[in-house]
């Protein structure tokens, strides 16, 4: 299971992020997932919830948005869902020049910081 | 301070920068890197052994390095081909990782050596998802893990440059579709190559040495549809909401 190391390098990432903005808290994480990225939501939020304890992550929520695998030929311009498992061979003309739209992606979309940076900033003075 | 940030950040950025960098380092010594994924007891450090053998009698300078999570059983057995081998114990990790790769190399990888074999753990989901900085990536099947393989690792099969059918000595005594197996090979990866070997009898050992000398020659590639992809997610700047 690879979760946690997918886990731990959103993590490594918003920390950073959340150093540059001088952000104290995170409320919420939201995240891209292809379907054929192999990933396992279920296993990536369990991960997510243990490997955030004690960071600037701790109490954030994981947000995942899917994306469907979709193919097109670029012989034929056949475009279709590629299903899971998926089926990269054009339907149309069985031509060999297929490019994936969508679906392998793993990406983080975007990251809420947690409410009350002012009280955050008057504790990082006091 | 604005709530919320758009990061648009890869998730493994930080793998695949240090993969493409390690490529570029081997690439300047005049060396590539060849990435072995299977199942677990798929047979790869059987057919593997022979290749590096061969390698020596040929002699064309190799090194194989190889992932576990636990045991020096497969140093030990690669070892006897002659050809410098390093094992790597995971500590329980399921998959190797560029970083990880790169600083098992340094002030081992020998200077002569112009392929690398890595044997990534035997697993054919995590290993899928990471480059290790490798020219070509192999994905090997035995005949006795059944036909529908592919179809339930998709990733894995379908980022394959080259794929290896292992133990066809005993496909008559499992019943092995053959042609289901290519079917389902092609479904998820149009258009690659599948190489049927047995380390047993011989056939097509030397194929994945073969393979990964025309690589290093500068032969392209199969590219598998599931490394095409059509837009990509590039790095955008920083955009903040309030």
């Amino acid at each position: 299971m690879h979760e946690m190391s997918i886990a731990l390098a959103v993590i490594e990432q918003v920390e950073r992020a959340a150093v540059e903005h001088g952000a104290r808290g995170v409320e919420s994480v939201r995240l891209l997932v292809g379907e054929l990225a192999g990933v396992v939501p279920q296993a990536l939020d369990f991960c997510y919830e243990l490997a955030c304890a004690d960071t600037v992550l701790a109490g954030s929520t994981l947000t995942v948005e899917s994306v469907e695998g979709r193919a097109r030929c670029a012989d034929c311009g056949h475009e279709w869902a590629v299903g899971m498992p998926p089926d990269l061979g054009c339907p149309g003309c069985s031509g060999a020049r297929v490019e994936l739209l969508g679906g392998r992606e793993l990406q983080i979309l975007q990251v809420r910081w947690a409410a009350d940076p002012v009280l955050a900033r008057a504790d990082q003075e006091g | 301070m604005c709530r919320t940030v758009d990061l648009q950040q890869a998730v493994l950025a930080r793998n695949d920068d240090s993969a493409q960098e390690l490529r570029t380092e081997l690439a300047a010594r005049g060396t590539i890197a060849v990435n072995l994924l299977s199942s677990p007891g798929s047979g790869k450090t059987e057919l593997l052994e022979r290749e590096l053998a061969l390698a020596r009698e040929r002699g064309v300078p190799v090194a194989a390095l190889t992932a576990d999570l636990a045991t020096e059983n497969d140093a030990l057995r690669l070892g006897r081909s002659g050809v410098p081998v390093k094992q790597v114990l995971t500590d329980g990790l399921c998959h190797l990782e560029a970083v990880m790769l790169r600083g098992h190399l340094d002030g081992w990888l020998p200077e002569e050596a112009r392929l690398l074999f890595v044997e990534n753990v035997g697993n054919l989901v995590c290993p899928a998802s990471y480059d290790l900085g490798e020219s070509l990536r192999v994905v090997l099947a035995s005949v006795t893990e059944g036909e529908d393989k592919p179809l339930k690792y998709p990733t894995a099969f379908g980022l394959a440059n080259l794929v290896l059918v292992t133990k066809t000595d005993l496909a008559a005594a499992v019943d092995f579709d053959q042609a289901a197996f290519l079917a389902n090979v092609r479904r998820v990866n149009p258009g690659v190559e599948v190489v049927l070997t047995s380390a047993r009898t011989g056939l097509a050992v030397g194929a994945l040495l073969d393979r990964a000398l025309a690589v290093l020659a500068g032969e392209p590639v199969h590219r598998p549809v599931m490394a095409r992809p059509a837009g990509h997610a590039h790095q955008v700047p920083l955009v903040e909401h309030s």
